[in-house]
């Protein structure tokens, strides 16, 4: 077994610009910090290629099935013999194929950022953070214990909070970097207890050891954690739910996906980088990582199943309405999202039947690649017309022919159009759905239809539609001025999106299933013909509507607006999913929890410590005479207490 | 001969004590405070003399007091009056009324 030690230097990297960017950013590297972080990630990215390819072709199959590998564990909090927390690295496929998409996707992001951000006050502390996120989400994929997968689950929500709020002086980012925060700190409380159900009955919180526990039916720990039970189910079936709420809230999935659409209000590669391509599939890399131990148990997968169908159709529907750009990419990252969920849900673990399990790997994959794509051109093209409206954008493919090719391209990819790359990932989860589930298949093909619909929407909104260049030109002189000084952005912001394409078209023909399947042995997989048919007509049908609708300025949609009337309505409104938490929150957890634990702190607890502070002052003031300033008052006082002591010690304490 | 009894002596030296209390406590002068000290301080050494002699006469052991008695004495004067002369340089008095800044 070789030496994988080297793969340390891919999260230190990240975490050692950070520190530099963070604390010497403003003063020293004002100008050189995007050098500087993209030069460290390079080199980062260089090592994760070195170590994917010495894995996956050189030593990590042993008789043809790829080992994990421990490749470090240094123990940094010991419980007790079994319980402690350790901090390592894991090499396995899925952390090897993670290590590559969130090293190769930060760079292109870090590229893109220093033609995007150029000229930001805050440019060095940008970066800083976006080191930050890069370190977290690395240290997360390499994580070997439970409670360092928890740790940096963390790290990446404050670095998200961080990058969401980078425009600070903004109040809508503000409010929408604290909702995303709460939002997943609330669905992390379930994570940890869920670690905690898991590590109590495991009695063990390395993943490796957990899942060699848990699988086998006939060790004392499964039967304690199957034999327990609360609330009429088990106690293994709650801590995976537990966990996968924590999951879940990572990657939007309903209903604690709200976070997602406010996030757009951070800068656009941000946005690119954490989501859409890397935080928020944290939760599906989550489930996988501990697939082994969910495939266990059948309620939990269950729960995972639907949870991921379900909000892959309602982001869908909501994404076709909404018509902020970002937005509408936050919905689609959303529903993607729920494909790869549902796809671990009706995977069972090894063998052919766990086809759904390397299908949602290969989406998560591919989907990193045109969904940062997509993000990255709609960056572009809110850099051009300083807005995130579709009415403010159209017929801009004669004035950004990159962007408009590019934009294309990722659409057609996530549409699951041959032979761009989501028409792979998406065909292996349609497949594996098809085999498990009939109900989830239908779910997903509408779904993969309402994907097609919904991007070309916004692809002909923002490409084609109206001649708006006319409009851009008269109505907003300063736009124009500024569109004509940088016209489609520097090359550092062309050179990722060339890079993207080429992945969008490119990764698809990578023989995945060779790579990454759940329990390590190649699986064969070929596309059926016959089998793709269906949802790729599906797909072309719904791309021709949307051309019928946007491709030119006509009454077709709204037709169609007034055909569906309050459904519209309602998923303009994003299923009122917002306002039903504002109900929640405002009429129900505030004045019935929070206002009398508001009290009892004001009252009770600060009253108690007020108490305390206003004898003390009293006191003080009445004694504080005594100290007169004069110095025979003293002697008198060291006299009297001579004497007093004298009396104490000769008559009374004899 | 007749031999003075212990008692008179220590009369003598408790008179000599509360006097210099007196002066320690009535004075605003701070020489004259560190003269009371030093009569306090001799009726110590009266006491420690007297008893010497009348419980331990075949012992020296309160004469060695009395002894580092004066000696301590002499140099508690010498810092003592040092002091003075520096609160006179500060205040421009010897009143220890003058010289209560440090109150609360």
């Amino acid at each position: 077994m070789s030496n994988y030690l080297y793969i340390l230097w891919i999260p230190l990297l990240p975490l050692a610009t950070f520190v530099i960017l963070g604390l010497f950013g403003r003063k020293y590297f004002a100008k050189s910090a995007g050098i500087i972080g993209t030069a460290s990630l390079l080199t980062a990215t260089i090592l994760s290629f070195v170590a994917a390819k010495q894995y996956f072709f050189v030593d990590g199959k042993v008789n043809g099935v790829y080992q994990k590998i421990i490749a470090l564990k240094y123990t940094w909090l010991q419980f007790s013999p079994n319980v402690s927390i350790d901090m390592g690295i894991i090499v396995d496929p899925i952390s090897v194929m993670m290590l590559i998409v969130v090293t190769s996707v930060s760079l292109m992001v870090h590229v893109f950022s220093l033609g995007y951000m150029k000229g930001e006050e805050r440019f060095a502390t940008y970066y800083a953070f976006l080191s930050l996120f890069t370190f977290s989400m690395l240290g997360l994929i390499l994580s070997v214990n439970i409670f360092q997968v928890y740790m940096f689950w963390e790290l990446v929500g404050v670095s998200s909070f961080l990058l969401i709020g980078y425009y600070f002086n903004k109040p809508s980012a503000v409010a929408a970097s604290k909702k995303a925060f709460i939002v997943t700190r609330f669905a992390d409380l379930g994570f940890l207890i869920g670690i905690l159900i898991m590590g109590f009955y495991g009695g063990t919180l390395d993943i490796g050891l957990l899942i060699e526990k848990l699988t086998s039916t006939q060790s004392p720990e499964f039967l304690s954690i199957t034999s327990a039970s609360f609330l009429g189910a088990s106690m293994l079936t709650w801590g995976l739910t537990l966990i996968f709420m924590g999951g879940a809230g990572k990657s939007a999935m309903f209903p604690l996906h709200i976070w997602l659409p406010d996030a757009m209000e951070g800068p656009t590669p941000v946005s690119a980088l954490i989501h859409a391509a890397t935080m928020v599939v944290a939760g599906v890399y989550l489930v996988a990582r501990l697939f082994p131990v969910f495939s266990m148990d059948e309620a939990a997968l269950t729960i995972v199943t639907y949870v991921g169908a379900f909000s892959a159709l309602l982001a869908a529907v909501i994404a076709c309405t909404q018509t902020d750009i970002k937005r509408v990419l936050a919905y689609s990252t959303m529903s993607q999202i729920g494909y790869m969920m549902f796809a671990l849900g009706i995977s069972k673990n090894g063998g052919e039947a766990g086809l759904g399990y390397m299908a949602s790997m290969f989406h998560l994959f591919t989907h990193a690649f045109f969904k940062s794509l997509l993000f990255l051109g709609a960056g572009a093209v809110i850099h051009m017309v300083h807005s995130n409206e579709m009415k403010d954008m159209g017929g801009l493919r004669k004035l950004m022919p990159i962007t408009h090719a590019a934009f294309l391209i990722a659409c057609l990819a996530i549409a699951g159009i041959p032979p761009f790359a989501g028409f792979f990932s998406k065909e292996e989860i349609l497949t594996a759905a098809f085999h498990e589930n009939k109900l989830i298949y239908g779910v997903a093909l509408f779904t993969a239809a309402l994907t097609s619909f919904y991007m070309f929407r916004l692809y002909f909104n923002i490409f084609w539609s109206k001649d708006a260049v006319a409009k851009a030109h008269h109505d907003h002189g300063h736009a124009h001025d500024d569109a004509h000084d940088h016209g489609e952005g520097t090359w550092t912001m062309k050179l990722p999106l060339l890079i993207l394409t080429a992945c969008a078209i490119g990764v698809g023909f990578i023989p995945f299933s060779q790579f990454i399947t759940s329990n390590g042995l190649a699986l064969e997989t070929h596309i059926d013909v016959i089998f793709s048919i269906a949802p790729v007509t599906l797909s072309i049908i719904a791309i021709l509507l949307s051309a019928s609708f946007y491709k030119t300025q006509n009454v077709k949609s709204d037709k169609a607006v007034a055909l569906f009337g309050g459904f519209y309505r309602a998923a303009y409104k994003k299923f009122y999913v917002d306002e039903l938490y504002l109900f929640i929150t405002k009429k129900i957890v505030f004045p019935l929890i929070g206002q009398p634990i508001a009290w009892a702190d004001r009252n009770i607890v600060d009253g108690f410590m007020l108490l305390l502070a206003n004898t003390t002052a009293k006191t003080s003031g009445a004694i504080k005479g005594f100290q007169s300033g004069k110095v025979q008052n003293y002697a008198l006082y060291f006299f009297g207490g001579v004497i007093a002591l004298s009396i104490l010690f000769i008559y009374i304490w004899k | 001969m007749n031999e003075v009894p212990l008692t008179h002596i220590l009369f003598v030296s408790t008179a000599l004590f509360f006097i210099g209390m007196y002066g320690l406590f009535t004075r605003r002068n701070i020489i004259t405070m560190l003269m009371s000290i030093e009569l306090m301080l001799n009726s110590v050494n009266i006491n420690f003399v007297a008893f010497n002699k009348y419980l331990f006469p075949d012992k020296l052991d309160g004469l060695f007091f009395s002894l580092f008695i004066i000696t301590i004495a002499a140099a508690e004067a010498a810092v003592a009056i040092a002091i003075i002369i520096n609160l006179y340089r500060s205040h421009q008095s010897i009143d220890v009324d003058d010289a209560t800044e440090m109150k609360f």
